[in-house]
């Protein structure tokens, strides 16, 4: 008992639940965009490699860390891009194609990275980052380090949870992306072009995902070393059910993930002598999978997730 | 009506899709203010011509024009822009947003910040107001019923000021009062300028609410008169393309009860709806007509006479027995035959041959398999016999069957069934989508093994149909089976009232 009050009483760990959850959130707010416009994205893990790595080596070759975000975003919008093509406008599986995206993005980012640097033993480094902390609000208890200590990716990922929120209920974009995840049909009648808006979504989910690995290597490290996103992406694509595809629930669940990470970290400090730290390790996941079980049996997904859509076609 | 001013013109247009022709050099015009009928059978190029006018296809040839402007092709969005709405067969809406939001969509920039709900809000409650279209702005459209989705859907096309409306098939899934109230609406749009039409296979509906019919018979036009002067047999006739023998129907002799459902509940899930409480009985030498709108406990129905399931409560019995698992096998033993709703999905295996579908119900044992092994020299003898005795229309006994048309597989499935003289038929939906030959020819087969001593129930959304066929009414809804009586003291309103929950005795009290 002593040892969870010393966990939860402690600022690090909330700290470190909301910098866990950082990427996530990006990740399941890129996903939460392609499957509301009705295309199930599974490049997202490879994506969140290409992010990782574009954005690293951007900086590490001169530009300023918000380039390395630009240009961990064109990465993601490019492989988003090819995703729609082979998805939405020649109709092919979604779930091939996106494993086929994750499976290239990730070879190709590692073999980049080897050709750019060929000879180091040790990953060089780049300086990340740095928490901004308010005067004042970062020494609140609690609230303080887990929101006023973090770096500006944080931030960024918090604005994006409105502004998505509101592009998505309260403009007439954000009715056009909720309509054509439901039923095609509906905006072709409209004069809507459902392959126009389902490209866009796609390639501007993607570029988020991007941006979350971009975090990983510019904001909550400072190199790039394989195998570092590890599932990341997957755990976004679970997420989205979780959320039951809302801005909202997307970053709950994004926090209470990044709450179950940091705290079967500092369990395995205190308790890790008894118990193997593996069984640790899988904390997170095995509550992510309870967790699903509880949400996705009455999940409501966008009617039309996984189904092409061909101009015309009969309904 | 002709004096009008012309709003819409189709100049020569055609229409192919591979060999098939499905527009052939059409030419029609609509006035302000006029409702034109379309009436074609299934597959005459109606719902075709419709979309290529709102540019869902792009024709072959031809020019479509609205106001005198020639209509760029392919493009729902330039139709929607002269003034072309389209009120889709199945309906074009997303089901996750509210109604109004249904309304709004696509009618404002996308990129701009905030909404107009409130202001699309006032728009939309001025035209229920003038309209009469009422419906709950603020639910779900996955709420709404249908007659409700199908006035969305009208609200859509006027939000957006439109100048020509087209209904494709619109009264096929509403009940007559609700076909009623539609009509009624259409009149009035019609009065305030607007320009309709009206695509259907009805005849009596497109009588009783068009201006002017424009017949379609396999891609061209067969005729077009002015609905006052027009003769409901000559229009038959034009839509048919040859004098069509009407079936007739003896009175029956009903004998013993072979199927009795005794208060027979099935739970939603095992069908799409569930049925709750349900008995009635089939007797020899009858047809029993189900009549109700779609998805009311048919489905339910079916399943338990097909054996795909066993009441939740309650008892079915065949031949006096109760059956007590789903056993399809035994059933079809037992003399029953189902003709299954969806004939194509359920009806036939698509990559088999006619010969084996036409086989599959009897192939454990004689007359075509012999100690497991199946006998295919028998196999073709019997199709090559049904082809000819039931014009089936296919190439022959090895052609696959999902090659044959709708009518040919309903065929199939009626040589299948019927020569095995059944004692019970089950008929769900025995003539959807066939074109009028077909129909009679399915019709008369009904009658006659009714007349042979077979107990008969045919489910339809079709009152036409049931009023053909049915000696006895059962009436469906939200479950609840009403045995309506005799067909010859019913007619179509006392139905519908059933068909939507009331009763005919006290109407005002059910619906309080």
């Amino acid at each position: 008992m002593d040892v969870l009050i010393d966990i939860f009483g402690s600022a690090n760990f909330w700290a470190a639940a909301v910098r866990i959850a950082t990427p996530l959130i990006f990740g399941v707010l890129g996903a939460l965009i392609c499957e509301r416009a009705g295309v199930l994205n599974l490049g997202i893990e490879g994506i969140f490699v290409a992010g990782a790595m574009a954005g690293w080596i951007a900086v590490y070759l001169g530009a300023g860390l918000w380039g390395g975000v630009l240009i961990a975003a064109l990465a993601g919008a490019m492989f988003g891009l090819l995703h729609a093509v082979l998805t939405v406008i020649l109709g092919l599986s979604q779930h091939v194609s996106g494993i086929g995206i994750t499976l290239l993005a990730t070879s190709l980012s590692y073999f980049t990275y080897r050709t750019a640097l060929p000879s180091v033993t040790s990953p060089p480094r780049i300086t990340p980052f740095q928490p901004i902390s308010i005067p004042g609000l970062s020494d609140l208890p609690f609230i303080g380090p887990a929101l006023f200590a973090q770096t500006p990716m944080t931030w960024l990922a918090l604005v994006l949870v409105a502004v998505l929120a509101f592009v998505l209920y309260r403009t007439p974009l954000g009715l056009a992306i909720r309509a054509v995840g439901d039923n095609p049909a509906s905006v072709e009648a409209q004069g809507l072009s459902v392959q126009g808006l389902r490209v866009g979504a796609v390639v501007a989910g993607s570029a988020l995902m991007a941006v979350g690995g971009a975090f990983l290597t510019l904001s909550a490290f400072d190199a790039f070393f394989f195998g570092m996103v590890n599932g990341r992406g997957w755990i976004c694509i679970a997420l989205v059910v979780f959320a039951s595809w809302q801005p909202g629930k997307a970053l709950l669940g994004a926090l209470l993930f990044g709450a179950f990470d940091a705290f079967q970290i500092r369990l395995q400090a205190e308790i890790g002598q008894i118990v193997p730290g593996q069984v640790f390790l899988m904390l997170p996941y095995l509550l992510s999978i309870l967790a699903l079980v509880v949400v996705a049996r009455r999940a409501d997904y966008p009617r039309a997730l996984l189904q092409p859509w061909f101009k015309g076609q009969r309904h | 009506m002709q004096e009008n001013p012309i709003v819409l013109s189709l100049e020569g247009i055609t229409k192919r899709f591979g060999a098939l022709v499905a527009n052939d050099r059409l030419d029609l015009t609509l006035h302000r203010g006029e409702i034109l009928a379309l009436l074609g059978e299934n597959g005459a190029g109606k719902t075709t011509l419709m979309n290529i006018l709102f540019g869902h296809y792009v024709q072959d040839e031809g020019i479509v024009r609205v106001g005198g402007q020639v209509l760029p092709p392919g493009s729902p969005g330039a139709a929607l822009a002269a003034g072309v709405g389209m009120v889709h067969q199945h309906f074009a809406l997303a089901e996750n947003l509210s109604g109004l939001d249904n309304i709004r969509l696509g009618t404002e920039p996308l990129l701009r910040l905030g909404n107009g709900r409130s202001v699309a809000r006032r728009k939309v409650e001025q035209i229920i107001a003038e309209s009469g279209l009422e419906v709950d702005l603020d639910r779900r459209v996955a709420a709404l019923t249908v007659g409700e989705k199908q006035r969305v859907e009208i609200l859509k096309a006027l939000y957006r000021d439109v100048r020509v409306l087209i209904l494709d098939e619109p009264t096929a899934v509403l009940t007559p009062q609700e076909s009623e109230g539609l009509f009624t609406v259409l009149r009035r749009l019609a009065d305030n300028g607007l320009g309709v039409i009206f695509i259907s296979h009805k005849l009596g509906e497109v009588l009783s609410v068009s201006h002017r019919i424009a017949v379609l018979r396999g891609g061209r036009k067969a005729g077009e008169l002015v609905t006052a002067e027009a003769d409901r047999r000559a229009i038959a006739d034009l839509m048919v393309g040859k004098a069509v023998a009407e079936v007739k129907r003896t009175a029956p002799t009903p004998r013993e009860t072979l199927v009795e459902f005794r208060n027979v509940s099935l739970a939603r899930g095992v069908a799409r709806a569930p049925l709750s409480n349900a008995s009635f009985e089939l007797r020899a030498g009858e047809i029993v007509g189900v009549a109700g709108v779609s998805g009311n406990g048919q489905a339910a129905i079916a399943a338990l006479l097909s054996g795909l399931a066993v009441p939740s409560s309650g008892e079915v019995l065949l031949n006096g027995v109760t059956i007590t698992s789903a056993d399809p096998r035994a059933l079809v033993a037992a003399g029953v035959a189902r003709m299954p709703e969806d004939r194509q999905h359920d009806g036939v295996v698509g990559t088999m041959s006619v010969a084996d579908n036409i086989a599959i119900e009897e192939v454990r044992g004689k007359p075509f398999a012999r100690m497991g092994m199946l006998d295919r020299k028998a196999m073709r003898e019997r199709a090559t016999a049904a082809i000819a005795a039931y014009d089936i229309r296919c190439p022959g006994p090895d052609a696959e069957a999902r090659l044959l048309s709708g009518g040919n597989v309903q065929k199939l499935i009626l040589a299948r069934v019927l020569e095995r003289e059944p004692r019970v038929i089950l008929a769900n939906q025995p003539t959807r989508g066939l074109d009028v030959g077909a129909q009679s020819e399915v019709h008369r087969r009904i009658i006659a093994a009714r007349d042979r001593g077979a107990a008969v129930m045919v489910i339809s959304e079709d009152l036409d149909e049931l009023f053909a066929l049915a000696d006895r009414f059962l009436v469906v809804h939200a479950g609840e089976v009403t045995d309506a009586g005799p067909s010859a003291v019913l007619d179509r309103g006392s139905v519908g009232l059933l068909m939507a929950g009331q009763s005919i005795t006290s109407p005002s009290a059910a619906s309080a």
